[in-house]
């Protein structure tokens, strides 16, 4: 019998809230009390990003551990901890481009251009986006296939985002590469 | 090697005073082989603490649970010295200092961990005396200093100085130093002496990034820098023994680093023990590492961005918060080209980054 019961869900997705929220809360105070280094607008602009690729690999994880662990249900926190994923990836982008562009239009529009890691970064918020738009039940139903087609993008993102994570650190691939490694991990187990 | 004793002895005018006996450490009185020797000794015994730092926190493991209050009495600031100095020189326009607490928290210094907050975490057990620097290679006086001398070499000045780092962030810090000319002259260069290499303290034991490539991001240690004869000798390149007033923090450097304030910071190296004159441009290490992003020359260039970012501007580390956080234009051998862009006539600065 699975662990996880309808009665039983919202109690989960109460969990998730909390569990998304907390490093919010916590980069909250930190930023309040001062705690972020001399250098806190790259401190939050990584933590954000780190963040969305945390929950970029959650999301992920949800189906192989359902089926793994035969939990039909946990499938239906998918699009909570994706949506999850897409807010923090917000955060991360308006933080780069207020906290730390100043939202000068040009400036960001010249670093797109020229950076790579900035324009992968963006494919995948854009891909991101796109997938937050249409996760609402009746969007999904309106599209029909076509839905499961734009929402397979979402490993594209996984794949460009350890490398937008890669190419934007002065050195030290060994994080950027674990994250890598388990992108290849969640989607080699989706091959049958 | 000639030890500071000799060179004393020469009576060559040397200012550099000679440490009273009693004050001399081991490793002034005893050759330098047996000194090491016994150093591996004790390492090999395991004793590398006696005299030393004890493990740092970066080394913390989940057995430290049991002696976590051990721990704390391990985990004393390190303490900074007041620090005399004659006359205090504005090179920075009048700009607003970065907080010393800043400049404290946030550094690179792989060495002691690859996250900005790790060096002021991770150095606070460094031990700077008793301390060896030489100068050796293309000279006609080799010299050896030990950690009081650092201090004599020449009069020690107050110069606040930008400072650019190539992640396009900068600072403004009153440095306290001498011109590196100064200590270079005392060895009577040769004239084979085309460049001035620089050699960072190599010791695992204290430095936990170059014991884990985890932590110290995988650089080829020592850390080495270098600079052209002429830039070596430029009035504004320093040696820094202080900051605010007080000698340098094992954040910032100590006991002694390079300041080279038309540059960008990595090449200001930290925790210098050897400096070697030579024939041939030495070979430095973020340069090894990407010689496309981290050219030995590394002068401040709104003009030549990094491949993956851009140069042209840069985020002034302040007074402020993170809603405050201001960028400023980059100038140009970050705003000394007046002193220095002579050294480079002639030279295609898009191509000798």
């Amino acid at each position: 019998m699975p662990v996880l019961t309808y009665k039983r869900m919202p109690y989960l997705k109460a969990y998730i809230h909390i569990l998304a929220i907390m490093p919010l809360v916590y980069l909250g105070l930190a930023i309040n009390a001062d705690a972020l280094g001399g250098d806190p607008v790259q401190a939050v602009i990584h933590f954000l990003g780190k963040g969305a690729l945390n929950l970029l690999l959650a999301t992920l994880a949800i189906s192989p551990l359902a089926k793994r662990y035969k939990e039909g249900l946990l499938i239906s926190t998918r699009r909570l901890v994706g949506l999850y994923c897409f807010f923090y990836a917000t955060l991360h982008l308006v933080a780069f481009a207020w906290l730390d562009l100043g939202w000068d239009l040009g400036l960001f529009l010249q670093e797109l251009i020229k950076r790579p890691y900035i324009w992968l970064g963006m494919v995948a918020f854009i891909i991101l986006l796109l997938l937050a738009l249409t996760s609402p039940m009746c969007v999904r139903r309106k599209m029909q296939r076509n839905w499961q087609k734009l929402h397979n993008f979402i490993y594209l993102a996984a794949v460009l985002t350890p490398v937008h994570y890669y190419l934007s650190v002065k050195s030290g691939w060994i994080e950027p590469i674990i994250y890598a490694f388990l992108v290849i991990l969640l989607l080699s187990s989706r091959r049958k | 090697m000639i030890s500071i004793w000799e060179v004393n002895q020469a009576g060559n005018g040397m200012i550099i005073k000679c440490k009273k006996k009693s004050q001399a450490s081991e490793n002034d009185v005893v050759a330098e082989p047996v000194y090491q020797q016994r150093r591996q000794f004790l390492k090999q015994l395991g004793l590398a603490g006696v005299g030393l730092a004890a493990a740092s926190p970066a080394q913390a493991s989940i057995f430290d649970i049991f002696d976590s209050g051990k721990k704390k009495a391990h985990s004393q600031a390190f303490v900074q010295s007041p620090l005399k100095f004659i006359g205090s020189k504005d090179y920075a326009d009048g700009e607003i200092w970065t907080p010393e607490k800043k400049v404290l928290s946030h550094n690179n210094f792989y060495e002691f961990g690859t996250a900005k907050t790790d060096p002021q975490k991770n150095a606070q057990n460094f031990k700077v005396e008793p301390w060896t620097l030489t100068i050796t290679g293309a000279v006609e006086k080799e010299i050896t200093l030990g950690y009081d001398d650092l201090f004599k070499v020449a009069d020690l000045e107050e110069r606040i100085y930008r400072m650019r780092c190539v992640e396009a962030w900068s600072m403004v810090i009153p440095w306290i130093g001498f011109s590196l000319a100064e200590i270079i002259k005392k060895a009577n260069p040769t004239s084979k002496a085309k460049y001035v290499a620089f050699e960072t303290l190599y010791d695992p034991q204290q430095m936990p990034g170059q014991a884990s490539s985890y932590l110290g991001g995988n650089l080829d240690w020592p850390y080495v820098e270098g600079l052209r004869m002429d830039e070596a000798m430029h009035p504004l390149t320093i040696l820094s023994v202080g900051t605010f007033g007080k000698t340098l923090a094992p954040q910032n450097g100590a006991p002694i680093r390079l300041v080279v304030p038309w540059k960008y910071g990595f090449k200001g190296i930290k925790s210098i023990v050897k400096i070697h004159l030579l024939e041939k441009e030495p070979p430095t290490t973020w340069n090894r590492l990407a010689a496309r992003e981290y050219g030995f020359y590394a002068n401040v260039n709104p003009a030549v961005d990094h491949p993956r970012w851009s140069q042209a501007s840069e985020r002034r580390i302040g007074n402020g918060s993170v809603f405050s956080s201001k960028r400023i234009k980059t100038l140009a051998f970050n705003g000394y080209d007046e002193e220095v862009a002579s050294l480079y006539q002639g030279m295609d600065l898009k191509r000798y980054i």
